[in-house]
C-alpha cells in the first residue's frame, strides 16, 4: 500500500494505483472522458487533469502513478483552468445539436459542460464536420459528435475481441471508423453505446425514441442467455424502450450481450393478449373461464400418465414450480424443462452448474471447452474468458477446443478435435494438451450442450468430470468443472426438479404420441410435427411462435418484463427481476394462471401469493433462500457423475446456427430479424 | 490539405499479391525485428506496396486490399494497418501521377521562395491546386511539410528526389525534363557542393578537394 | 570559433568520401575494440564528463541519460534507438551526418549501445531521407562485411546489430515514445510517461532514445578525451555543434560551430551576413520553429547557445537558425508554422488536436489583419491552454511560436487588424467576448 495525500485527505491505495484511484479513494470525483475502468488506459482526453504537487505541470491523474507520499491536488485553480481549457477545446468543434441528439440527457460531455464549460463560445471559426459511419443495425453513428476519446475503439479491441475499429488519419482529421464499412461483427457491439461518453455512438433501433428523464428503470434479468445479465428495463407507459446493463462484477460486470439489449422491440410484436380455443380446427378468442373449462373437460377421465407438461426457455422458476405441482396434482410424472432432449446428472448441484462461476475465470490458468461455442451461447461469459486470456499475457492461459471449428472465438484457442473422443486421449495422456491441463494450477473444463444434447450425453459428462479430476481442476478450493447453460430457465428447472418422475416421460417422448395431453409453458424450440396428432395441446406463453400455431388452448402469459421472477443462472446463481410492465390484454402472469386452472380442475395449488410462492420454491430447493450470491461448494470429494455407456465418434455440433433467433421474444423483434438477415443470411439481402 | 479521401469513393482493385521482387524485399524486413514483433512491419511493408504498384502500374499507391494482405502477412487487424497508412502522409491511399511532385512550403522554403516553385509547379503541369494530378495523369502536386533540407531551401521532392536550391524556372525546367522521361540528378540546382555554401567551404580548409 | 583541428564532422560536405575507406582515411573505426575494452561505466563516465547535452532540442544531458539504463539485464533485451527523424521546420544538419559520415554514426552506435547493455540498434530516419537512408544502409552493410558490426563487433567481443527503420511522413515521430510507437509498427502516438522508455521502451524492453548528433559525436569525444570536448564552448554548453542557417542570409548552409559564439558572429561567417545587410535584419528563429522567435535587438547580443538564449526566453533547439530580414512578414512566418503544427499534430490528446487547429485559423485571419485587436489576447490564452496539458510536447511547441511572435511583434499584429479595417469599413470582424469566459460553476 501507498501513502497518498489528496486535497489534505491520506488514503492508503494499492501501489500501482493511478492518482485518478487515489483521488477516488479519497471521495474527490475526477471529470474523465477517455477513462474507463474496464478499458486500458489512453490518456488522451485531458480532463482528469489534477497538480500534483512538485510536478512541473498538471498530470494526466487516469495514467499518473502514485508515488509514496505524493500530495495530490485537485480543486485549486491551476486545475480548474486546465479542465476549463479542456472543456473548452472539447466544445469548439462539438455540434450544438443537444436537442435533437439521443444521449442528450445522459451524456458525459454535458454534464461535464456544467462544471467546467463556459457561458458562451470564443470559437469565431468553422466547426469541423465528420463523415458518419456505418457499424451495422445496431449502432448509429453520428460521427461529428466524436470527441476523439477512442473508448469504443479500446472496447471493440480489448473487450468485445473485435479489433474491427481504429482512427484513421490524424490530428483535427482523425475520425473513427471501420474504415470498410461493414457492420461491426461482435455479440457485444451495444456496449459501445453506453461506453461512448457523448452522442457519436447511439442505439439505432432506439434513435428518437424517448429521452431518459421520461423513462422508468426497473431491474431485470436478462433471459436470452443462461449468463444471468443483470439489467434495467427501461419503460415509458406501458412499452419497454431499452435495456441497459447494470453493473454486477460477479455476473456481467457491466457488459449486456446484443441479444438482450435489442430484442425488447420483440416484447410489442406478435404477442398473445387473450386466451384462444381451437373449435373445428379454428382458433377462437374465448374467455380465461371458457379456455380453463376447455381443458379441464379435455382431461376429464385422462388418466395422469397421459399427461405431460415442458416447460420452455424463458419461464421463471415459480411458474415453472406451479406446473410441476399441477402436474403432480394431476397424478402426472411427465414433466421436463429439457426441450434440447439435453441429458443432467441431478444427484449433485455440481454436475450441471459453472462450478468456477463466471468470475472465477479470472482465476482459471488453462481451459478445455467441449462441444460450446461460448461467442454465441454466452457472448458475455466469453468476454470474461477473453479478458483472462489477455490478464494472462502470452501462453498464459492455453485454451484446447473440442467441437467443431468455429469462427474467430475472440482468443486464441488450440483446435484438439471435433468429437468426445478427444475426452479419452486427453484422460490416457495420448493427446498432448493433457500435459497443459495437468502443469496448470487451476485448469477448467466447460461442458456445452453440444455435447449434453446428444445421446452420449452421460458418458461425456462422466468422462468429462473424471478428466477435470484427474487434472486437478477438482480440488479443495477450486472447482474447474463447468456446465455452460444457454438458456435461463434450465438451471432452475433441474434445481425444481421439472425432469420426468419415476416412469414418467422425457419431453422426446411426451412429443411422440406419449400423452393425451400437453401442457407447454413457453416452449417452442421444437418442430411441432414431431407432436402426435391426437395430442390435445395447450400453449401457456406470451409470443405467437411456432408452438401457439399448434395448441388447442392458448393461455396468454407474460414475458420476463411483465413479471417478477426468479432466474438460476448457468453458475447456479439465484436472481430476480421486477415487473416493468403489465402483461398485454389478458395476458397474466404465469404461476397465476397455473395456479387459476388448478381451481378449475379442483386441485387448488396452496399459495395464493408470490411470497409464499416463493417460500414453497425455497422448501423444494434451499438454494433459492439466497438471492443475488453464490455459495462456494466443496466438491472435492463428489464421485461424479455417473455415466455408462458407449461414447460416440460423431463431431460436436453447434447449438444453434443464428445466434439472433433463438427465443420467441427474438424471433419476434425486427431487430434481430434484421441482425439475422445481415450477419447470419447475408446472402439473401437483396442487392442494395 | 492531405485528408485521406473516404475508402468508398476510389475505385480499389480486387486483388493484391506481392511480386517477386517485394517478396525478397520482405524476407529482408522482417530479419529486422523479433519474430513476435512482426507488426514493425507494418511502415515498411507499406513502402514495398507502394513501390510494386509503381512498378507495375506506375501509380505508386496503397490499395485497400493490399493493407488487408499486408494485415494477413504481418497478423495484425486490418484496422490497424488502415490506420497507419491513413497516418503517415507518405502512403497514398488514392492514385497519383506518375511523377509524384513534393514541394515545401513551410517557412525556410517560402521565405527562399516556394511560392515561385509552387507557381512553376502549376504552370509546368497545368494542375490548379494541392492535392490534385495533371490532366495526363504524369505528375501529382502535393504540398508538404519541412522536408529537412533547409539550407537548401526551396525544395521540391520529385518520387524519392530532393531538389534543392530552386526557383520558378530551374522547376520549369526540371518538369519538363521529367516529361522527357529524364531523370536530373537530384541535389542542389546551382553550382553548390550539396549543403556547402553557395560559392565554396567556409571551414574545412585543408580537407582534400571538392568531389562534387 | 571553433577551429578545424576540432571539428567532429570532417566530411560535412561530403567533399570526401563517405564510404568506409574514406571514413578510416579520417579516424572512424580506428581501435573501437580499445574503447569497449574500456568498459561500461568507463565509457558513461567519460560522457557524462564531456557535458554534451543532447542535440535533438531538448539538451538532456547524454551521459546521464545512458546511466539511466538498468545496470544488468532482467531477462529482457535493451536497445538504443537512433532519432533521425529529422522534421523540425529550419532543422537539416542530421542529414548531412546520415548521408556524409555514417560510418561515425555507426561506430558510436555501437559504443552507445555496448555502453548500456544493447545488442541491437534502431535508427529511425524520416520516410522524405529516402537516398540518406540509402546512404546510410551502404555504410552498415560494408560495416558488416568488415566485421565492424555484427558477431564480435570490431572485434571487441560484442555483438551488435544495427537496423534501418524508415517513417513516412510525421514530424510527431521525433517525439521519441511516438518514434518506438512507430518503430513497434502502430501510428505515431506519444505514450503517457511514466513509464519511461529506459523502463519500458521498444517492445516494453529498456530502451535510450537518443539524436543522430548525439551518438556521432561519441566516438570522437571519446576517443579525444571529455576534457577535449568540455573545454569548447562554455560551462554548461559544452563543445561543438551542427547548426544550420536559412532564410534570408546570403550563403545558407550547414557547419559546426562551437557552442556560445555570438549568433551575429554565425551569421555574419558561415550565413555570410544577412541579405541586404546586418540592419536588414528582422528577426531570427534560433533553433527550429517550435523556439520563440527573437527580434533584431536581441540577436545582436546573444550567443548560440542552450542557456543564453534560454535566458532570452527562446532555445537552442536544434541551432537551426531560420533568418528573417525585414522583408519578411512575420505574422505569415509564424502563421505558416502554426499550419504545420496543425498539419503535424497526431490528433491523440484533446488540447493539441482542437488547440492547433483553432490556432491556425486565427493566426491565418491575423496574417489578413481579419481579426479584433481583442482576439490577440485570446490567442495568446489559448496558447495557454495548450501548453502544459498535452501528452507530449508539440502542444507546447505549437504555443511558443505564437508566444514569441505576440511577445515580440504585438504592435505589427495591431497594425495589420487596424488596417485590414480601415480598408474593409471599420466594422467588428467577429463579436469577441472580452476576457476569458468564466465558467458555469
Amino acid at each position: 500500500m501507498v501513502k497518498v495525500t489528496v486535497d489534505g485527505i491520506v488514503v492508503d491505495v494499492p501501489s500501482g494505483s493511478s492518482a485518478l484511484q487515489a483521488c477516488e479513494a479519497a471521495g474527490k470525483e475526477i471529470p474523465r472522458f477517455c477513462f474507463h475502468e474496464r478499458l486500458s488506459v489512453a490518456g488522451n482526453c485531458r480532463m482528469c487533469l489534477v497538480q500534483v504537487v512538485r510536478a512541473p505541470k498538471p498530470v494526466a491523474s487516469c495514467g499518473f502513478p502514485v508515488a509514496e507520499g505524493m500530495e495530490i491536488l485537485t480543486d485549486t485553480e491551476i486545475v480548474r483552468k486546465a479542465r476549463r481549457a479542456v472543456m473548452e477545446f472539447l466544445l469548439i468543434n462539438h455540434p450544438l445539436d443537444c436537442p435533437i441528439c439521443d444521449q442528450g440527457g445522459e451524456c458525459d460531455l454535458q454534464d461535464q459542460a456544467f462544471g467546467y464549460g463556459a457561458d458562451h463560445s470564443r470559437y469565431q471559426e468553422a466547426k469541423r464536420a465528420v463523415k458518419d459511419k456505418y457499424l451495422g443495425p445496431l449502432v448509429k453513428t453520428v460521427m461529428t459528435r466524436c470527441i476523439q476519446c477512442t473508448r469504443c475503439i479500446r472496447f471493440a479491441t480489448e473487450i468485445a475481441g473485435v479489433p474491427e475499429l481504429g482512427a484513421v488519419s490524424r490530428g483535427e482529421n482523425m475520425e473513427v471508423t471501420n474504415y470498410v464499412e461493414k457492420a461491426l461483427t461482435s455479440e457485444l457491439s451495444g456496449n459501445l453505446i453506453d461506453i461512448c461518453p457523448v452522442g457519436a455512438l447511439t442505439s439505432k433501433p432506439y434513435a428518437f425514441t424517448a429521452r431518459p428523464w421520461e423513462l422508468k428503470r426497473t431491474d431485470s434479468i436478462d433471459v436470452s442467455d443462461a449468463v444471468g445479465t443483470n439489467i434495467s428495463l427501461h419503460v415509458r407507459g406501458t412499452a419497454v424502450l431499452r435495456a441497459v446493463p447494470r453493473v454486477n462484477d460477479a455476473v456481467n460486470e457491466e457488459w449486456l450481450a446484443d441479444k438482450g439489449r435489442f430484442s425488447v422491440d420483440g416484447l410489442k410484436h406478435r404477442r398473445l393478449d387473450r386466451p384462444w380455443v381451437r373449435v373445428h380446427g379454428k382458433l377462437q378468442a374465448v374467455s380465461w373461464q371458457d379456455a380453463f373449462v376447455a381443458i379441464g373437460r379435455r382431461l376429464d377421465g385422462v388418466p395422469g400418465d397421459r399427461i405431460g407438461a415442458i416447460a420452455g426457455d424463458l419461464c421463471d422458476a415459480e411458474s415453472m414450480l406451479a406446473l410441476k405441482d399441477l402436474m403432480t396434482a394431476l397424478g402426472s410424472p411427465n414433466i421436463d424443462c429439457r426441450q434440447d432432449g439435453a441429458d443432467y446428472d441431478l444427484s449433485h448441484r455440481a454436475y450441471y452448474t459453472f462450478g468456477t462461476t463466471i468470475a472465477g475465470i479470472e482465476d482459471a490458468d488453462a481451459l478445455l471447452i467441449v462441444g460450446s461455442i461460448p461467442r454465441q451461447e454466452a457472448p458475455v461469459l466469453n468476454a470474461r474468458i477473453r479478458k483472462r486470456f489477455l490478464a494472462a499475457g502470452r501462453g498464459g492461459f492455453p485454451i484446447g477446443l473440442v467441437g467443431a471449428p468455429t469462427a474467430d472465438p475472440t482468443y486464441k484457442t488450440e483446435l484438439l478435435g471435433e468429437g468426445p473422443e478427444v475426452l479419452a486421449a486427453l484422460r490416457d495422456g495420448t493427446h498432448p494438451f493433457a500435459e497443459v491441463l495437468k502443469a496448470a494450477k487451476k485448469p477448467m473444463i466447460i461442458v456445452g450442450h453440444g455435447a449434453l444434447t446428444r445421446p452420449d450425453a452421460r458418458a461425456i459428462l462422466a468422462s468429462a468430470w473424471s478428466l477435470a479430476a484427474e487434472t486437478g481442476a477438482i480440488g479443495a478450493g477450486w472447482n474447474g468443472f463447468n456446465v455452460l447453460h444457454r438458456t435461463a430457465s434450465r438451471v432452475a428447472g433441474l434445481d425444481l426438479g421439472l425432469v420426468p418422475g419415476k416412469g414418467g416421460r422425457s419431453a422426446a417422448g411426451m412429443m411422440s404420441g406419449g400423452v393425451d395431453v400437453l401442457w407447454l409453458l413457453g416452449a417452442d424450440e421444437f418442430h411441432t410435427a414431431q407432436i402426435g396428432p391426437q395430442t390435445f395441446v395447450i400453449y401457456q406463453g406470451h409470443h405467437g411462435d411456432a408452438a401457439a400455431a399448434r395448441a388447442d388452448v392458448i393461455l396468454p402469459g407474460a414475458s420476463y418484463a411483465e413479471k417478477s421472477g426468479t432466474y438460476v443462472n448457468t453458475e447456479g446463481r439465484v436472481q430476480r427481476s421486477f415487473r416493468a410492465v403489465m402483461p398485454p390484454g389478458d395476458a397474466r402472469e404465469d404461476w397465476r394462471i397455473l395456479r387459476a386452472f388448478s381451481e378449475v380442475v379442483g386441485h387448488t395449488l396452496p399459495y395464493d401469493t408470490v411470497e409464499v410462492l416463493r417460500e414453497r420454491l425455497a422448501t423444494v430447493n434451499p438454494v433459492f433462500r439466497v438471492i443475488g450470491g453464490l455459495d462456494a461448494v466443496d466438491v472435492s470429494a463428489l464421485p461424479g457423475p455417473t455415466g455408462a455407456g458407449a461414447v460416440s465418434s460423431a463431431p460436436f455440433r453447434p447449438v444453434f446456427d443464428d445466434y439472433y433467433q433463438t427465443d420467441p421474444i427474438c424471433r419476434a423483434s425486427p431487430t434481430m430479424g434484421e441482425c439475422s438477415r445481415i450477419y447470419v443470411h447475408p446472402r439473401t439481402v437483396a442487392a442494395e | 490539405m492531405s485528408a485521406h479521401s473516404p475508402i468508398d469513393q476510389i475505385e480499389q482493385p480486387d486483388s493484391f499479391a506481392f511480386d517477386a521482387e517485394s517478396e525478397e524485399q520482405i524476407a529482408a524486413i522482417l530479419a529486422k525485428y523479433p519474430p513476435e514483433r512482426k507488426a514493425s512491419g507494418t511502415l515498411p511493408l507499406l513502402y514495398v506496396v507502394q513501390k510494386q504498384m509503381g512498378r507495375q502500374t506506375g501509380s505508386a499507391w496503397v490499395p485497400r486490399v493490399a493493407m488487408d494482405e499486408i494485415a494477413r502477412r504481418l497478423e495484425v487487424a486490418p484496422i490497424r494497418v488502415y490506420e497507419v497508412a491513413t497516418f503517415y502522409l507518405m502512403f497514398n491511399t488514392k492514385p497519383i501521377g506518375r511523377y509524384h511532385l513534393q514541394v515545401c512550403t513551410t517557412t525556410s522554403c517560402w521565405l527562399r521562395g516556394s511560392d515561385d516553385v509552387v507557381a512553376a509547379c502549376k504552370t509546368a503541369t497545368g494542375i490548379s491546386g494541392f492535392g490534385q494530378s495533371s490532366a495526363d495523369g504524369l505528375f501529382t502536386l502535393t504540398e508538404v511539410e519541412c522536408l529537412g533540407a533547409c539550407a537548401n531551401a526551396p525544395i521540391l521532392q520529385v518520387d524519392d528526389d530532393f531538389y534543392e536550391d530552386l526557383d520558378g524556372p530551374r522547376t520549369i525546367e526540371l518538369i519538363e525534363a521529367l516529361r522527357r522521361g529524364e531523370r536530373p540528378t537530384p541535389g542542389p540546382m546551382i553550382d553548390r557542393v550539396n549543403s556547402a555554401p553557395e560559392g565554396g567551404r567556409k571551414t574545412l580548409a585543408d580537407s582534400p578537394a571538392d568531389q562534387g | 570559433m571553433l577551429q578545424d583541428k576540432d571539428r567532429i564532422f570532417t566530411n560535412l560536405y561530403g567533399q570526401n568520401d563517405w564510404r568506409l575507406a574514406g571514413a578510416r582515411q579520417r579516424g572512424d573505426w580506428d581501435g573501437t575494440a580499445e574503447i569497449l575494452a574500456r568498459g561500461r561505466d568507463a565509457i558513461v563516465n567519460e560522457m557524462k564528463g564531456s557535458g554534451l547535452r543532447g542535440r535533438g532540442g531538448a539538451g538532456f544531458p547524454t551521459g546521464v541519460k545512458w546511466s539511466f539504463m538498468p545496470k544488468n539485464s532482467d531477462g529482457r533485451p535493451h536497445y538504443l534507438v537512433i532519432n533521425g527523424d529529422e522534421s523540425e521546420p529550419g532543422t537539416c544538419k542530421d542529414r548531412e551526418i546520415l548521408r556524409h559520415e555514417p560510418h561515425k554514426l555507426i561506430e558510436s552506435a555501437l559504443i552507445a549501445s555496448f555502453a548500456m547493455g544493447a545488442h541491437a540498434a534502431y535508427i529511425y530516419i524520416r520516410g522524405e531521407f529516402f537516398n540518406e537512408a540509402r546512404h546510410l544502409q551502404i555504410a552498415i552493410d560494408e560495416a558488416y562485411a568488415a566485421g565492424l558490426i555484427g558477431k564480435n563487433a570490431a572485434g571487441s567481443g560484442w555483438d551488435f546489430d544495427f537496423y534501418i527503420h524508415r517513417g513516412a511522413g510525421a514530424y510527431i515521430c521525433g517525439e521519441e515514445t511516438a518514434l518506438l510507437e512507430s518503430l513497434e509498427g502502430k501510428k505515431g502516438q506519444p505514450r503517457m510517461k511514466p513509464p519511461f522508455p529506459a523502463a519500458m521502451g521498444l517492445y516494453g524492453c529498456p530502451t535510450t532514445v537518443n539524436n543522430v548528433e548525439s551518438i556521432a559525436v561519441s566516438s570522437t569525444i571519446l576517443r579525444r578525451g571529455a576534457s577535449w570536448f568540455s573545454a569548447l564552448g562554455r560551462p554548461n554548453n559544452a563543445g561543438t555543434k551542427l547548426m544550420a542557417i536559412s532564410g534570408h542570409v546570403n550563403t545558407p548552409c550547414v557547419f559546426e560551430e562551437e557552442l556560445g559564439v555570438p549568433l551575429k558572429e554565425i551569421i555574419e561567417k558561415h550565413g555570410g551576413g544577412v541579405r541586404g545587410g546586418w540592419d536588414n535584419l528582422l528577426a531570427v528563429i534560433p533553433g527550429g520553429c517550435s523556439v520563440p522567435v527573437l527580434p533584431a535587438s536581441i540577436c545582436e547580443t546573444v550567443l548560440m547557445d542552450y542557456d543564453s538564449l534560454r535566458a532570452e526566453r527562446s532555445g537552442l533547439g536544434t541551432a537551426c537558425m531560420i533568418v528573417m530580414d525585414k522583408s519578411t512578414d512575420i505574422i505569415k512566418a509564424i502563421a505558416r508554422f502554426s499550419q504545420f503544427f496543425k498539419h503535424e499534430s497526431c490528433g491523440q490528446c484533446t488540447p493539441c488536436r482542437e488547440g492547433t487547429g483553432w490556432m491556425m485559423r486565427v493566426m491565418n485571419r491575423m496574417v489578413e489583419g481579419r481579426a479584433e485587436i481583442e482576439e490577440i489576447d485570446m490567442l495568446e490564452q489559448v496558447t495557454r491552454q495548450v501548453e502544459g496539458h498535452t501528452i507530449c510536447a508539440l502542444g507546447d511547441a505549437a504555443a511558443w511560436p505564437i508566444q514569441g511572435l505576440i511577445r515580440h511583434f504585438r504592435p505589427v499584429m495591431e497594425e495589420r487588424i487596424t488596417a485590414y479595417k480601415a480598408a474593409h469599413g471599420g466594422g467588428r470582424i467577429t463579436q469577441v467576448p472580452l476576457g476569458i469566459p468564466v465558467a458555469a460553476e
